[in-house]
């Protein structure tokens, strides 16, 4: 196990901003780490980081309590936290220099040029930090955090404030790296996880409420088949409630309506019947699978 | 900590920090040495460097918290501190690391001030009549000065993320270590020997013993410890968001 959290608690003044939160995550694993702002996902990763001290459990890197062997632990985690903090007056190759001293990389040059090429800063490699954009500084702090080639990647939000593209990049790269290392990466971004995690951890308000593989998640809440219809003209949520099989109907827009079944069932033609036999016009009509989306939003209501 | 000193001294000659810090002092030193009428050697008909070594802890007063307010205030506002201290090193090798740097950097603008023992060695009348030993003993005195003054702009810089309330913390706390005491002393509740021991808290009193020329290992041990004890309230500090 590379990371091993257990029974981990953190309180702040009264509030219990971590509550007894356990998992584990595994090399060549992209970790998602979900839940809504302020439910303690940065708190949990500075824990495991070693910049906050919990109240109770433990927490081991790679073998290691960052309590107790906190140097070993340490060495073995690359950090980029939230906001990306780095400094601004420095350049990018002597920052990252700076960075390979302290870890005392051997053969420092060689290595900080091939974090250059990786993260793809060949160009701004002789520019101030503070002249960067958002999207190459969120790559200066991705190379610092992987320069000493750490077996845990701790990532608390690395594609906030990028824009579309620069976002396939990063998660690439994240991907990429998940395939050797160990990644723990939050966000609030559902579809990110649904991109580049294999399991995801939901927490709300300190609490575990989920830990499990992605596709996992979305099954255990496809309890039900959800069907969206949109028709030209206006109908009532009595007549639609006689198709066959259909146990619930909500209005969505005016002509839009979102009825759901049991999941063994596909009403589609039934919907398409119903619309000739009452003569409407069929503008939409499709199936939707449940999303992360709705097990977040069930999970965390 | 290596690291992070190159880092630190790389950042004082890559901005205009260091220029100006070692500059503004020589510019102000030799103001006073050799242009001031009141203070100016040349008519102070003594061969002595007394000038310097009463004026450089009052510029150094002002000085040394300007380089070291943003040692650990600045990595306190951008966050960086955050990286620093989950980074396989210990808090005594950042503070060590700023400490030293923050100290090599004051030695810069000392370094040129041997100029001005060169410069009073000749005028002498004859040539090389001033008290040697009495001039190296305040050099080391300035010295220990310096490190002390560094330890405490450093400490006031990790109590805050804002450089301005740093700069003015340290020039208080430097004042108030440096001359505060030997005030206090003369106050009338303190009389018999606690007017002694009073003055004895504070650095003046022991700078002004080390330079008289004579190394006194109680000297030494107070400005270590003052050095000290302040570096150790900094790693404390450093490490508050754990209490």
């Amino acid at each position: 196990m590379s990371v091993k959290v257990q029974h981990l608690v953190k309180v702040y003044d009264v509030q219990r901003a971590v509550d007894d939160v356990s998992f584990e995550a595994r090399k060549g694993e992209v970790l998602g780490f979900l839940g809504p702002n302020g439910a303690g996902k940065t708190t949990t990763m500075k824990i495991i980081t070693g910049y906050l001290p919990q109240n109770g459990g433990t927490v081991e890197v790679c073998g290691f309590d960052v309590n107790r062997q906190p140097m070993e632990a340490r060495a073995c985690i690359g950090y980029l936290p939230e906001h990306n903090p780095l400094y601004r007056d420095m350049y990018v190759r002597e920052y990252l220099l700076f960075t390979a001293g302290i870890h005392r990389i051997p053969n420092a040059r060689k290595r900080v040029e091939e974090m250059i090429e990786r993260t793809g800063l060949q160009t701004h490699r002789q520019k101030q930090i503070g002249e960067l954009s958002k999207g190459y500084r969120q790559r200066v702090g991705l190379a610092q955090a992987m320069l000493h080639d750490p077996q845990v990647l701790i990532l608390d939000e690395p594609t906030s404030g990028l824009d579309p593209n620069q976002i396939v990049e990063i998660r690439q790269l994240i991907k990429d790296l998940g395939e050797e290392k160990t990644v723990i990466l939050s966000t609030h971004i559902l579809g990110e996880v649904e991109a580049i995690c294999a399991r995801a951890i939901i927490i709300n308000k300190g609490k575990l409420v989920a830990n499990a593989p992605i596709e996992e998640l979305k099954q255990q809440f496809a309890g039900q088949r959800i069907v969206t219809v949109e028709f030209a003209e206006t109908t009532e949520a009595r007549l639609l409630q006689q198709i066959k099989h259909v146990q619930q109907v909500k209005s969505l827009d005016k002509n839009r309506w979102q009825l759901r079944t049991a999941p063994e069932f596909d009403i589609r033609a039934g919907v398409f019947g119903f619309a000739v036999a009452n003569k409407l016009t069929l503008l939409e009509l499709h199936k939707d699978e449940y999303s992360v989306e709705d097990v977040f939003q069930q999970l965390t209501k | 900590m290596l690291a992070i000193f190159f880092k630190e001294i790389n950042t004082f000659f890559s901005s205009l920090i260091g220029y100006i810090v070692v500059g503004v002092f020589l510019v102000l030193m030799g103001l006073v040495m050799w242009v001031f009428p009141d203070y100016s050697v040349l008519d102070g008909n003594y061969a002595n460097l007394d000038t310097l070594f009463n004026i450089a802890p009052m510029i150094f007063m002002f000085l040394i918290p300007a380089v070291t307010m943003r040692a650990l205030a600045e990595e306190n506002q951008s966050g960086t501190i955050e990286l620093l201290v989950t980074r396989p090193i210990s808090d005594w090798q950042i503070v060590g690391g700023k400490f030293l740097a923050c100290f090599v950097l004051v030695l810069f603008a000392l370094l040129p001030t041997v100029l001005y023992y060169i410069s009073v060695y000749q005028l002498g009348a004859p040539p090389g009549n001033l008290d040697s030993g009495g001039i190296l003993g305040s050099y080391i005195g300035l010295l220990f000065l310096a490190g002390a003054f560094v330890a405490i702009g450093i400490f006031a810089s990790s109590l805050t993320n804002n450089q301005i309330v740093a700069f003015v913390l340290a020039t208080f706390l430097c004042f108030f270590v440096y001359l505060a005491f030997g005030f206090l002393s003369r106050l009338p509740i303190f009389f018999g020997k606690t007017d002694d021991i009073v003055q004895a808290i504070g650095i003046e009193y022991h700078y002004n013993s080390v330079s008289r020329g004579v190394l006194d290992t109680r000297d030494v041990v107070y400005f270590l410890s003052i050095i000290a004890l302040f570096l150790a309230a900094t790693v404390l500090s450093l490490g508050r968001r754990k209490w």
